[in-house]
């Protein structure tokens, strides 16, 4: 097992160097830089600037120096919030994003698995049809269209709760944005849930497990449950990119503190230093959340063995 | 006589789907006795699966059972299809218990197989935990599992299909049942394995005294093992006897068919010095196993050094089980697969030849593979299908030209020329299997290789496709290497034989001198086990 561990880190290494230098050169195609401002800035200064950050060096240079500091886990100064490292930056936003995208996919999996369950078990009736009815659209709207609707309804025409700020993550600060977050995916849980679970209760074992006498409940939570949760568990990787990314919309609509604002600012003000720690930082979280996801599924399936 | 202990009544069964009713079982009786072994016996299709899940009330929600299942185990008769669910449950797994066709996934797989033995005891005695456990072990020991103590904490894939099978009957002699339900218990097992699991539940039907339902469509079994037989058809009964009575003096034609549908008739000798048409010399294949870390790679050899040679017109059988290397080789003599080792085809060396090279030779050596219902493309139609390989190997012929030959091999198979232009899906897996071999006929080859062709064939439509090969054989000169576990098969098709397991030639020879005297304890283990030693096939 700790054979298995490092050989994905180190495979991780050559995924996450050609994510960080596609990133870098694109970010560096476009237009503009950090200290384009509406103010035009006096030459002396811009070019006083530009080489202390080395920015007028070419490009290839800049990315032997940024890959440079990177190795020593330095991911430099940020242009923008002058006072702050990029790394202080993440330390600070990243507490803030990580709850909001634990309790999205809590919330995801919470609701999402109990609907697919009870659609499975009254297939084709209107229980049924409603769950999936309801899981089609909450895959087809996107979070951005529902993110402002949920605002609108209970933060201006209910006002039950504020239509954005954070506010050391209090509850009623935390709850649209989470919901917000998450219906696309309980949408995807309910659905694969579903088909996991019809398919596991047409399987042969099952039905072993009634002719053993068992009663339908012990049959379902017993032997069809673990089986059918399967493929989501594997899905939880993909589920927790989406949360990330979702979140770099979510967190700038409800104007939260967190990385994905962070991201978002970088990009539009050219802080390349910036938004390059949140990728390099991206990166590797999606990197260390697959691996979770695959030792989670080794455990729940015997089958599968990661050997060294 | 003893006394009845399941009794169907007039049990009909219906299937409601969108198209319309459709009936599987139409208002069939019959008795098991205690202590019986009663055969149910039919092909594919006749109802004899859906009568017995319908006892143990496992019947999928579309279907209709009508009539009545009276069970005598208990205080009075109970009408197994309307007795309450709850009094059904504690029959199921205790009084009546029920062994199925499929070992290989008819396990929990995330389970340990202990705790499954176990659950059935919790479920229907009074013992628990350490007690439970015990008797699961002595349950494991009493089927045969090698190592039960290190066995009962293993998960099912770490089993074969036939441990997998012995704890599932384990599972269901826990609670000493009255009934065993065994659906085609051993068809997905090798022979030699088949055999053990028989006489196991031979011995423990013994010391139980309990009755079986065996429902099977192997005749060599029924012979063997059954006191009573039924046979099936199209959902109905169509006679019941007397195991020995019944195979002495068949009443109804359908049953006769059966019996007759056993492979019969020996095949004609070629001549001696018929010239050579395949030849291989210590012929090797390897599979990687997959390259670790820091290791040199692993390699498992499926074929070891097997020498081999084909006269024209002759028929090499090579028999063996799953696992042997059969299929391998018969792959690696065609080039599908990368081997070591000398192959010569008529003149022409094959080993070191790249596909490019082979493609020529191609249309000389065709194939046809076990699966009728995966090896055709379902979106082709049969004249396609079977006009593929003119496309790529006489590219000169012209539409109406490649259609004539499409033609031409289809009524070569004994199909009607017009169905060429219908889907696969359209077809029996018999005909299929003829659409399967018209595709390798249409190229007129000489050399035809048969990987089991017939063992997913009902007996009576093996026995036409039998007929099909022998009479193609005689009219074109064909060559044929046919693959199969069934000896019974290869017995009547070929003129010498090759046993092989793990890789290896166990002994190779004439057909009648190997069937009539094998050298080799394994051939003869084999022989055993197909019910052929001693009997006048």
């Amino acid at each position: 097992m700790p054979g298995y561990i490092l050989k994905r880190l180190l495979q991780a290494i050559p995924t996450l160097w050609i994510v960080i230098t596609l990133s870098f050169f694109l970010m560096h195609l476009a237009p503009g830089g950090p200290f384009d401002g509406e103010r035009q800035l006096p030459p002396e200064i811009e070019a006083n600037l530009l080489a202390t950050y080395h920015l007028d060096e070419p490009v290839w240079k800049q990315y032997l120096i940024y890959m440079g500091n990177l190795l020593q886990g330095d991911l430099g100064p940020s242009f923008k919030y002058k006072d702050f490292s990029v790394t202080e930056l993440v330390a600070q936003g990243f507490p803030v994003s990580l709850e909001l995208g634990l309790w999205a996919i809590g919330l995801a999996l919470l609701i999402g698995l109990p609907l697919g369950v009870i659609a499975a078990l009254k297939r084709n009736s209107t229980v049924d049809y409603l769950v999936m009815g309801a899981a089609l659209a909450g895959v087809a709207i996107p979070n951005f269209v529902i993110a402002p609707l949920l605002a609108l309804v209970f933060g201006v025409f209910l006002a039950w709760l504020p239509v954005g700020g954070w506010n050391d993550g209090q509850w009623q600060n935390l709850v649209l944005p989470v919901v917000a977050l998450s219906i696309q995916q309980i949408a995807y849980i309910a659905r694969m849930m579903r088909a996991s679970m019809i398919e596991v209760l047409g399987s042969h074992f099952i039905r072993t497990a009634r002719a053993k006498g068992l009663t339908e409940a012990e049959v379902i939570w017993r032997h069809a449950l673990r089986p059918a949760m399967l493929p989501v568990v594997s899905y939880l990787g993909p589920a927790v990119a989406g949360i990330i990314t979702g979140s770099v919309v979510i967190e700038q609509i409800f104007g939260i503190p967190g990385i994905g604002r962070y991201f978002v600012q970088a990009a539009l003000n050219r802080d390349y230093t910036l938004v390059m720690g949140t990728v390099v930082f991206y990166g590797a979280l999606i990197v260390l959340l697959n691996l979770l996801v695959d030792l989670t599924y080794s455990a729940l399936d015997p089958q599968i063995r990661h050997d060294d | 006589m003893q006394q009845p202990l399941l009794e169907f009544d007039r049990l009909r069964v219906d299937f409601s789907l969108p198209g319309g009713t459709v009936t599987a079982v139409r208002d069939i009786s019959f008795t098991v006795h205690e202590g019986e072994t009663l055969a149910l016996v039919g092909e594919s299709g006749s109802g004899k699966s859906v009568s017995s899940t319908a006892a143990m009330g496992l019947l999928p929600d579309l279907a209709r059972p009508s009539g009545a299942i009276r069970w005598h185990g208990g205080e009075g008769d109970e009408d197994l299809l309307t007795v309450a669910p709850g009094r059904l449950r504690r029959l199921r797994g205790n009084e009546i218990s029920m062994i199925f066709q499929e070992p290989m996934t008819s396990l929990n797989p995330l389970h340990r197989v202990g705790r499954q033995i176990v659950e059935v005891l919790a479920k229907h005695t009074s013992l628990r935990g350490q007690a439970a456990r015990a008797r699961a072990l002595e349950l494991l020991e009493q089927v045969g599992i090698p190592e039960p103590a290190r066995r009962i904490d293993s998960y099912p894939h770490e089993l074969s299909g036939g441990q997998r099978q012995r704890v599932m009957i384990a599972m269901a002699l826990a609670c000493e049942p009255k009934l065993l339900i065994a659906d085609e218990p051993t068809t997905a097992l090798d022979v030699t394995v088949q055999a053990q699991i028989l006489t196991l539940l031979e011995d423990l039907k013994q010391r139980y005294g309990m009755a079986i339902l065996f429902i099977t469509h192997d005749l060599g079994i029924v012979r063997h093992f059954a006191d009573r037989v039924c046979v099936m058809r199209q959902g109905e009964l169509v006679e019941s006897g007397e195991t020995a009575a019944l195979f002495a003096a068949p009443r109804h034609d359908y049953t006769r068919m059966l019996i007759d549908a056993e492979p019969r008739g020996r095949k004609a000798p070629v001549a001696e010095d018929a010239p050579l048409l395949l030849e291989a010399r210590d012929l090797r294949v390897r599979f990687p196993l997959g390259k670790r870390l820091f290791r040199p790679m692993e390699v498992f050899e499926a074929v070891r050094g097997i020498d081999l040679s084909i006269r024209r017109g002759q028929t090499v059988g090579i028999v063996g089980e799953s696992g042997s290397g059969k299929s391998t080789l018969g792959r690696a003599l065609l080039r599908l697969l990368e081997s070591q080792g000398d192959i010569r085809f008529d003149d022409t060396a094959l080993d070191g030849l790249d596909s490019t090279a082979m493609r020529p030779l191609r249309s000389r050596m065709q194939v046809v593979f076990q699966d009728p219902f995966g090896s055709l493309s379902p979106r082709m139609t049969v004249g396609e299908i079977i006009g593929e390989g003119l496309r790529v190997h006489a590219p000169a012929l012209g539409r109406r030209e490649r259609d004539a030959r499409v033609q031409e091999a289809l009524r070569d198979v004994a199909l009607d020329p017009a169905m060429r232009r219908r889907y696969p899906h359209e077809f029996s897996g018999g005909q299929r299997q003829r659409i399967a071999i018209a595709r390798a006929l249409v190229l007129k080859p000489e050399f035809l290789l048969l990987d089991e062709p017939t063992s997913a064939l009902d007996r009576s439509v093996q026995a036409t496709v039998i007929a099909l090969l022998r009479d193609l054989q005689a009219r074109h000169g064909l060559t044929y290497l046919f693959i199969s576990h069934d000896l019974a098969v290869v017995r009547a098709l070929a003129d010498s034989v090759v046993v092989m397991k793990d890789g290896a030639v166990i002994e190779q020879g004439d057909t009648e001198t190997l069937f009539q005297a094998p050298r080799e304890a394994y051939t003869r283990e084999l022989m055993r086990a197909a019910f052929l030693d001693g009997e006048a096939a």
